[in-house]
């Protein structure tokens, strides 16, 4: 797995004029701890961003391990969510990773009865592997659209391009699970984004 | 958009708001780009890396005891109505500059009118 594919999902919340992942912690999240010393000013704004991003990977491996023991997945769906769970694992390891290298303390995990009871999840209603699926596809979805929104704020080209990079990563994930699904893929050009 | 893309969404949102759409927007379909573009962070009944949105229209920005929300936002004055929502989704930080959302993904007027006429009507506490 590439590491820039470290930070995921909806992590890249900026503030204006000051990248919420400054320059320094993206180069290290992308495993380039040459670059990220070029940037020694990352701080706690960086690790308060990181820890959004740590806490929504926490949420998404909660998601998949909900889906995998439920018992609706049959073995080669069962297999993908099993894969994109150790994804986001190794995401949530290179964020305590780097919270911790940057000085911060690492988000816990909630408990898997918070995430079942969770509104945004919505577990109680999930009666069906396809039901599985569309849980995990709308994560991923909102991910893509999340990196690529960010696109725009960023004054450091190399930036805009990490972001783009993650995009089509999530993309990728969206991609096999709109194809294990069955469902069509957009028909539209230009579909992700606005 | 591709309507296959949203199918997911697409049951319980045109469930809920089969036919209501006015001239400001389509709800329906703004549920949709909601999911997709603003879920990632956000939902109506629970905090998350984003503020809940329920409870939105009338309320002061920033104002959400349970949420922290960066300063900017918080002195920024500004009540959530469709003109302020246009605004803050057009360009998060052109409105408040220094706020934590700088994410753009309602560039499209329709898509803001659609996703401000969703808003409108799933984020009404006197509905649940």
């Amino acid at each position: 797995m590439s590491e820039t594919t470290l930070i995921s999902r909806r992590s890249l919340i900026t503030r204006a004029g000051q990248l919420s992942l400054s320059a320094g912690a993206l180069a290290l999240l992308a495993g380039n701890e040459s670059l990220a010393g070029k940037h020694a000013s990352a701080g706690g704004n960086d690790v308060a961003i990181l820890n959004v991003a740590l806490g929504l990977e926490h949420e998404a491996i909660a998601a998949y391990q909900i889906g995998a023991e439920s018992g609706l997945l049959q073995k080669p769906v069962l297999d993908v969510a099993v894969l994109f769970q150790g994804q986001h694992k190794g995401h949530r390891d290179a964020l305590v990773a780097t919270i911790e290298k940057l000085g911060g303390k690492p988000v816990m995990a909630m408990t898997t009865d918070e995430y079942t009871k969770s509104a945004k999840l919505k577990v109680s209603s999930i009666k069906s592997q396809a039901d599985v699926l569309m849980l995990a596809q709308r994560l991923e979805l909102g991910a893509v659209n999340a990196y690529l929104g960010v696109i725009p704020a960023f004054g450091d080209r190399e930036l805009a391009k990490v972001a783009g990079r993650l995009a089509a990563d999530e993309t990728m994930h969206y991609t096999a699970l709109t194809q294990a699904m069955g469902a069509a893929l957009p028909s539209a050009a230009l579909s992700y984004g606005a | 958009m591709a309507p296959s893309k949203y199918a997911g969404v697409a049951l319980a949102c045109a469930g809920v708001f089969a036919g209501v759409a006015h001239a400001g927007g389509d709800a329906a379909r703004g549920g949709l780009l909601y999911s997709a573009r603003c879920g990632g962070c956000h939902s109506i009944e629970e905090n998350g890396a984003g503020p809940r949105h329920l409870g939105l229209i009338g309320r002061r920005a920033g104002s959400q005891p349970e949420y922290d929300y960066s300063s900017a936002l918080q002195a920024s004055r500004i009540v959530w109505t469709r003109k302020t929502l246009n605004e803050w989704l057009a360009n998060p930080n052109e409105l408040v500059p220094a706020n934590k959302m700088v994410v753009q993904l309602a560039n499209d007027a329709r898509d803001r009118a659609d996703l401000i006429e969703y808003l409108s009507v799933a984020t009404r506490e006197s509905d649940r």
